[in-house]
């Protein structure tokens, strides 16, 4: 302290951090690992070992952040830049989105484009392709929109607790938001289990299972998210004056939630339009 | 408010700070840097590296192309694969793909955006705003860690079977299905997408860092119209990334999936379409060009405006033309795919919006032009580079004017004419800005000269090495000659020959850049905060050289009269 004066700001100048280096090495190992296993050169240990790696470095770089929330670090204009951050990263996966929405349209749009003539005669010029046996929009995927819906409502709950420093209502929030958010997944799988389509081998398929289950994929990390401020939460962790983590597992909720209106919309409702459905 | 809440905050934890500002030292203060200079100077050296190997795979195609026939590739792939005979020749031949393919995924991944984006960006658009540091160091750090790996992942692939019997990926860097699906079903093909998986979400980590650190911390005083140009132009590119890159994720993926899991996005006997890749594919593409130009932009302009020792001419002008360029960049993303089929109407769109971007691009280049009139210039080794850029890029603009038409693109695409095009914007483009910055930038990072004499001779001979390797390619595309080749009829062997002996030339120059770093660093010729004199205002000269480990600890202050 006496031999380096403070610095006259409110920035946060971080300490060197083995995580990144980590992270990157564990990333390569689960590519390298997925790559080997997909080609029956080994077996899946090498990609588990990579993801495991991945899990500990979000593990302890996360918890290296929330130390030096504790210890002060997070200054107003810090918070400010977190806030910009996780915004940026929530606008980088909507545009990830984007791609997966993209192919969708791509057959949707283009099911009896003439000059398309191979594609066509696979798909029988209609969409949904022949063959394809839609979900009715109005039981279980309409069911899940009420749930995602309900749980965004239980998570705003949980904020306006935590702010009115009503711990027990936070940490009720929170848990209903979980529980919906589980439930959500369940009711999911339950759905893919009836699917009247395979993943392989059709466009419809492919778009449908990769769209809704990065989706899903997502749900998952923000059930884990919630449940990562729960835990804080029961450990008085959030004041109100100071809870990013918590309003940004919100952020993240609201932004799954959003998504899901989007394929609830069109690939759920629009895609089956004029279809006769059988259940 | 702030204030007292922050000193409190600090007097917390005083204990835990006082071992902690002692700077650290050896390897550790690289490897887990958390510093954007030091991260930075590891970008930069990273980019030299990809860039060498990527100038060697070139070399290697010039010499195969020098004559008609087949030349070294069998050679080559019987050195390496161990193959003889036929089967040598085989190889060869994919063997060559394979180093167009990587020649394009190094330039552009690893040596050209490592280089502004991360090299420059980070150690300069701090120094420009008045700001300690970024916003999220650790992220800038795991941004340019994951490179390396994702590099060793593309160098891997070239290793692995690609197609039945044949080594590494040889699609070209575009990767359209089939050849990167049912074409390629090794896994080669499987390592150069998540190379490309993990150099995309460096991307994205360090846009994010970038942007935030640019948004949120410009010194008091400097608003964003205030703001120096490179920044700007780092803050418009690094939105460029955030929102094209995770597009490519996107496409890539389903190339994942199509290949190992049976899915048919892009496969018409499952209802798939291969064009939907494309658009996928150049939705990211387009952008990313603008990715790999926008932040030399920004160097050009400061380096014209302080060797000609005037404020830039029409600077709102020259930053919104950045912004203008951005926004169009993503939507014209199809005029690559002018052949695919797509309706006249289409077309007809992509070539207007196309051409609309020649518009902000001629304000900036007579913008600079402006600059340099009456001022008094001094043609200092940077200010080369830079009137270099402006030249050869304006060719390269000019020649992707005439490739915006349908109709002209119907007869020259995928030929050399493309080619050209390509690399006057690129390499002669993009390349001339980072070496422009390097000199201009070099006495500040490092705090020693470089030799004046070594690198005005780096600059004729890469300025006369790369018009020469280039131009004659314009030729050669007109005539018909194909891109992606090994071989080639004998109409086409004089200006092959000639493009040749321009690589030869241009790698002199190579070797005399590498020359010019070792001898300024035995030389050790102080440099000073300051060695370009009054021209130079940003903020970076008025720090000493090189700037202390943290700068800025007490904020400057930018006053309302002062200009850019």
């Amino acid at each position: 302290m006496a031999a380096h004066a403070k610095p006259n700001h409110d920035y946060h100048l971080v300490n060197p951090s083995p995580w990144p280096i980590v992270g990157s090495a564990s990333a390569f190992v689960m590519a390298l690992g997925a790559i080997l296993w997909f080609h029956e050169i080994l077996p899946p240990w090498l990609l588990i070992l990579g993801f495991v790696g991945v899990l500990y470095t979000m593990y302890a770089w996360w918890s290296d952040v929330i130390k030096e929330g504790k210890a002060g670090d997070h200054t107003p204009v810090v918070q400010m830049h977190h806030r910009y951050g996780m915004i940026l990263f929530i606008a980088s996966e909507v545009m990830f989105f984007v791609a997966w929405f993209w192919a969708y349209f791509d057959g949707f749009f283009n099911h009896d484009a003439a000059e398309q003539y191979a594609r066509v005669a696979s798909m029988g010029g209609s969409w949904p392709p022949t063959g394809v046996e839609l979900f009715n929009p109005w039981h279980l995927p309409l069911f899940n929109t009420l749930i995602l819906l309900t749980s965004g409502t239980a998570v705003t709950w949980a904020h306006h607790a935590l702010l009115h420093k009503d711990k027990r209502g936070l940490v009720w929030g929170l848990a209903i938001t979980i529980g919906l958010g589980a439930l959500f997944t369940c009711v999911q799988a339950l759905e893919y289990s009836e699917a009247g389509f395979q993943f392989s081998g059709n466009l419809y398929g492919a778009t449908f299972f990769m769209a809704t289950g990065f989706h899903g994929f997502h749900v998952l990390i923000g059930t884990i998210f919630l449940i990562v401020c729960l835990v804080r939460a029961m450990r008085d962790s959030f004041t109100p004056e100071h809870h990013l983590g918590f309003e940004f597992a919100a952020w993240y909720w609201h932004f799954v939630d959003v998504v899901w209106l989007f394929l609830f919309a069109s690939v759920y409702v629009w895609g089956s339009w004029g279809v006769a459905l059988s259940h | 408010m702030a204030d007292t809440h922050a000193l409190e905050a600090h007097e917390g934890h005083a204990h835990a700070e006082a071992h902690d500002h002692g700077h650290p030292t050896g390897w550790r203060r690289y490897v887990y840097s958390t510093n954007h200079k030091d991260i930075g100077v590891m970008y930069l050296v990273f980019s030299i590296f990809a860039g060498v190997v990527g100038a060697l795979l070139s070399g290697a195609m010039r010499l195969e192309l020098m004559e008609p026939g087949i030349q070294i590739f069998h050679g080559l792939a019987a050195m390496v694969y161990g193959v003889e005979g036929d089967a040598a020749l085989d190889a060869g031949k994919h063997m060559y793909n394979v180093f167009t393919t990587a020649h394009a995924l190094i330039m552009i991944f690893f040596a050209v955006m490592p280089a502004t984006m991360g090299g420059f960006a980070n150690y300069f658009a701090p120094l420009m705003i008045g700001a300690p540091d970024t916003a999220f160091p650790r992220i800038n750090n795991i941004a340019f860690w994951l490179l390396p790996f994702a590099f060793t992942l593309l160098i891997l692939s070239l290793f692995f079977e690609g197609p039945a019997g044949a080594h590494g990926f040889g699609g070209g860097w575009t990767a359209y299905p089939p050849l990167s699906t049912s074409g390629h079903p090794g896994p080669a093909m499987d390592f150069a997408i998540l190379s490309l998986h993990i150099a995309g979400v460096s991307s994205i980590l360090g846009s994010i860092n970038l942007i935030t650190t640019i948004f949120n911390m410009r010194a008091p005083g400097m608003t964003l119209h205030k703001m120096p140009l490179f920044a700007w132009a780092v803050l418009v590119t690094a939105f460029l990334l955030l929102l094209a890159l995770p597009v490519l994720a996107g496409g890539i993926t389903m190339l994942l999936t199509d290949r190992n899991f049976g899915t048919t996005f892009f496969a018409p006997e499952g209802g798939g379409d291969p064009i939907l890749f494309q658009h996928l594919f150049w939705f990211f593409g387009h952008p990313e060009v603008y990715i790999m130009i926008l932040p030399g932009f920004g160097m050009v302009s400061h380096i014209i405006s302080t060797f000609s020792r005037k404020p830039i001419f029409g600077y709102l002008a020259m930053v919104y033309a950045m912004v203008a360029i951005g926004v169009v960049g993503f939507i014209v993303w199809a005029h690559h795919m002018y052949t695919v089929g797509m309706s006249l109407d289409v077309q007809r769109y992509f070539v207007a919006a196309t051409m609309v971007i020649a518009v902000p691009t001629g304000v900036k280049i007579f913008s600079w032009i402006a600059t340099m009139w009456g001022g008094s210039i001094s043609f200092r080794t940077p200010m080369l580079w830079a009137i270099g850029f402006i030249f050869l890029f304006t060719v390269g603009g000019v020649t992707g004017v005439v490739l915006a038409n349908a109709g002209a693109d119907r007869a020259l695409h995928d030929t050399y004419y493309v080619v050209a095009h390509f690399h006057y914007v690129l390499s002669l483009g993009a390349v001339f800005s980072i070496f422009a910055g390097w000199y201009y930038w070099y006495p500040k990072m490092f705090g020693i000269m470089y030799n004046e004499k070594l690198a005005n001779a780096h600059f004729w001979i890469t300025f006369v090495g790369v018009n020469l390797i280039f131009f004659p390619q314009h030729f050669l595309g007109l005539a018909g000659m194909p891109r992606r080749y090994i071989d080639y009829p004998d109409a086409y062997a004089l200006w092959n020959m000639v493009s040749s002996i321009g690589y030869y030339v241009t790698f002199v120059g190579l070797l005399i850049f590498l020359y010019t770093l070792i001898e300024a660093a035995r030389k050790k010729r102080p440099a000073g905060a300051n060695p370009w004199g009054d021209g130079a205002t940003t903020l970076e000269w008025t720090l000493p050289s090189p700037p202390p480990f943290h700068q800025f600890e007490t904020l400057p202050r930018i006053d309302s009269k002062s200009d850019h």
